[in-house]
């Protein structure tokens, strides 16, 4: 395949090396307008790199494994405080969207339910390196950014149960996740659509003069949106404070990554394209999530512009509770589960000496507990009140046009 | 008063936002170093510099998406469409992100944004750029849909809809931009959002019409008065939310309506005014309600076949006679 597009640039592109009619032919006026020295037309092909196109499976989630592991052994970035913080962050998370499977097959949880297990590295490593009074967005897998950002649990389940006392009041639901006292800018549910919001709170925050950043997450999904291209060129045309991180789990949906998009490298589309740095990582190392993206933050804070990210990961579950995964081998999933980044930290902290298993199993005790009172406190919650429906519509009264 | 043009009103409205309040800035395609591709942004960026006029690349969804972050956290952006007809390419920026966001946020966010721009059947444009946006917008809750019909409204809704805190689709009538009329200079003049207003005042039959088929009801109203005919226009200016205290007292005083505009007929705004008429007051009609709306076809460029569709003087005295059962 990789040849037969080649052998097509090269046909197309090289067509002005030999002008049937150099005196009248297109190519000969665009030559006046070109000096010779920056002719670079005929050697576009030779530019596109060997990009793989077939099936990537998970053999290179564990090369990258191999390799990250070994630098997260050498040269620990965080406190043992902060690293047991982040264990139990993932831990909080991974409980949440276990039991929120639960209560959605026992019909308490409504609509769409896209959960975040196996991919909690992405968003703990990375908010955990953020200052207090920067931005994150996300998409409609959103409740693990939430949860990381600091949201309470008993908020998001109360939402999920579409409680008066939810984190969007119970109007939001599970996909639309908010909590503007934590610079948690929403779970946004078009693929694609929040991506210019971050570059935008990222404007602000420019325009404002302070130096704050916005983080913004999305699937390999959206990178076939056009908000996603369209806002990447003017973030780093405007050069704003923005951090763009595709969580790359190789599935948009149910489509897998090599027959959703061109290349399987996402680096390559976009990063360098729209003049941003484009850095590949291992998502399910949370201290290599954390490292990378700390150097982001500082390319942001310092006016040097957007970064992309590419963390690589894999999602447990299906692309929503609705989803069987018919599309997944056994054998896949089963890789996948050997490189849970809950286990691989576990086992990091272990031989750091930082944690043992009494203390790991009092962990996973206690975090059962926040989120065995999560459940009770949002089945508690009173329902919205009919007169809701009209409430916060706008902020000037609002008058139905009915 | 000093008279203005339309869009001078416009920009006149946007130079004193922009000097009482840091936050707010202007972005669209062509606003700064070409001044405005319909002049409405003339000299703004000598006077405010490249911080606060903007030239965007031409990526609707992307920049209308990047003002309403920041309107998220605090800033006031004013987005300008080239003409409405390219609000399409970021409509789902628009209904989804700009309309919701407070609502599906619990009340955490507002999105204090107005898009403006110019729209309407303007003059051998076809049917790409021809464009009536506002009944589309005017279904969504959580916008606020304004078209005003003259320069002093243009100023005075302007600010009001800058002020506001919430998302305003402000659109203006290409045809409209010269126009010249007197327009206060008051620093604090506001037109209130949600007001409509009597163009002229009538006792026969009512018009209830906005944008530039005001000015070809009044001109109508004009031709009927010489026929002995009295016609009150209410120009509604605001078409969501809709002030129908004003509509229905004008209606229970004549007896009768006609309602003109510019968008197509079927789902359009005047289908909505005629059923809040009809449901309220339909025992004080003495004869069912007119309406005159562009032509359901897609916009021709053909000049003559374009002048078929666009609401006309005679097509609007046709159907005001009608109401009062006078034949041609």
């Amino acid at each position: 395949m990789l040849a037969v597009l080649r052998s097509f640039f090269r046909k197309v592109l090289t067509r002005g090396k030999v002008p049937r009619d150099p005196q009248r032919s297109p190519e000969a006026a665009l030559g006046s307008l070109i000096p010779e020295s920056q002719r670079f037309v005929s050697q576009i092909p030779l530019t596109i790199p060997d990009v793989p196109r077939t099936p990537p499976g998970l053999g290179s989630i564990q090369e990258l494994d191999t390799m990250a592991q070994a630098q997260t052994e050498a040269k620990p970035i965080v406190t043992r405080n902060q690293a047991i913080g982040w264990l139990r962050q993932m831990l909080l998370i991974r409980r949440f969207e276990e039991r929120s499977a639960m209560l959605y097959v026992n019909q308490k949880i409504g609509g769409f339910c896209h959960l975040y297990s196996g991919q909690e590295s992405v968003a703990v490593g990375s908010i955990g390196v953020l200052r207090e009074d920067d931005f994150v967005i996300t998409a409609y897998r959103d409740h693990g950014h939430a949860i990381a950002r600091g949201m309470e649990p008993r908020a998001g389940m109360a939402e999920m149960f579409g409680k008066a006392g939810g984190c969007s009041k119970g109007k939001g639901g599970s996909m639309h996740f908010f909590d503007a006292e934590k610079g948690f800018m929403g779970g946004h549910a078009i693929v694609g659509s929040h991506i210019p919001l971050a570059a935008g709170i990222a404007f602000a925050s420019k325009y404002k003069g302070g130096d704050q950043v916005c983080i913004c997450y999305f699937g390999d999904g959206a990178m076939d949106q056009g908000s996603l291209h369209e806002t990447f060129n003017i973030a780093s045309l405007w050069k704003l404070p923005v951090i763009y991180v595709v969580e790359n789990n190789m599935m948009s949906m149910g489509t897998q990554l090599h027959r959703h998009s061109w290349t399987t490298e996402l680096t390559l589309r976009g990063g360098p394209a729209y003049g941003m740095p484009g850095i590949l990582v291992d998502g399910n190392d949370i201290e290599e999530m954390a490292r990378v993206t700390r150097e982001a933050i500082a390319r942001a804070r310092g006016g040097e512009g957007p970064t992309f990210l590419e963390a690589k990961t894999f999602r447990f579950r299906g692309h929503s509770m609705s989803d069987p995964m018919k599309y997944r081998t056994k054998e896949e999933a089963k890789k996948a589960e050997e490189r849970d980044p809950i286990v691989l930290y576990e086992t990091i902290l272990k031989e750091r000496g930082w944690i043992d298993e009494a203390a790991i199993d009092e962990l996973h005790e206690k975090v059962k507990i926040e989120i065995n009172e999560a459940i009770e406190w949002a089945e508690n919650s009173p329902e919205p009140a009919p007169e809701a429906l009209y409430e916060d519509i706008t902020v000037a009264p609002y008058i139905p046009q009915e | 008063m000093p008279v203005l043009q339309y869009r001078e009103a416009l920009r006149q409205a946007m130079t004193e936002e922009m000097e009482r309040d840091d936050r707010v800035f202007l972005m669209g395609e062509e606003v700064a170093e070409y001044n405005g591709a319909y002049k409405v942004s003339q000299g703004m960026l000598d006077q405010f510099g490249p911080r606060r006029v903007i030239d965007t690349p031409i990526s609707e969804n992307g920049f209308s998406g990047i003002g309403i972050g920041a309107a998220m956290v605090g800033l006031r952006p004013i987005v300008e469409f080239m003409t409405f007809s390219f609000s399409w390419v970021a409509f789902d920026q628009i209904v989804n992100n700009a309309a919701n966001m407070r609502y599906m946020s619990g009340g955490q966010f507002a999105v204090p944004i107005v898009f403006r721009g110019n729209s309407g059947i303007a003059g051998c444009l076809g049917a790409t750029h021809s464009h009536r946006p506002e009944a589309i917008f005017a279904h969504f809750p959580g916008l606020v849909v304004l078209t005003p019909a003259t320069p002093a409204d243009a100023k005075g809704m302007l600010k009001a809809a800058i002020r506001s805190d919430d998302p305003v689709i402000f659109i203006e009538h290409e045809n409209l931009l010269g126009d010249k009329a007197e327009v206060s200079d008051d620093p604090d003049f506001l037109v209130p959002i949600g007001k409509a207003t009597i163009a002229r005042a009538g006792d026969d039959v009512t018009i209830i019409s906005y944008s530039r088929s005001v000015i070809t009801s009044l001109k109508a109203a004009e031709k009927l008065a010489e026929e002995g005919i009295s016609v009150e226009v209410v120009d509604i200016r605001s078409i969501r939310p809709l002030d129908l205290e004003t509509i229905l007292t004008s209606v229970v005083k004549t007896h009768r309506a006609v309602i003109v505009e510019e968008d197509w007929p079927y789902c359009g705004v005047g289908a909505s005014i005629a059923d809040r008429i009809y449901n309220k007051v339909f025992d004080e009609l003495d004869a069912p309600i007119r309406r005159v709306t562009a032509k359901d076809s897609p916009i021709p460029y053909n000049k003559s076949l374009e002048a078929l569709t666009v609401p006309s003087v005679e097509r609007v005295i046709a159907q005001v006679k009608d109401v009062l059962y006078r034949g041609q």
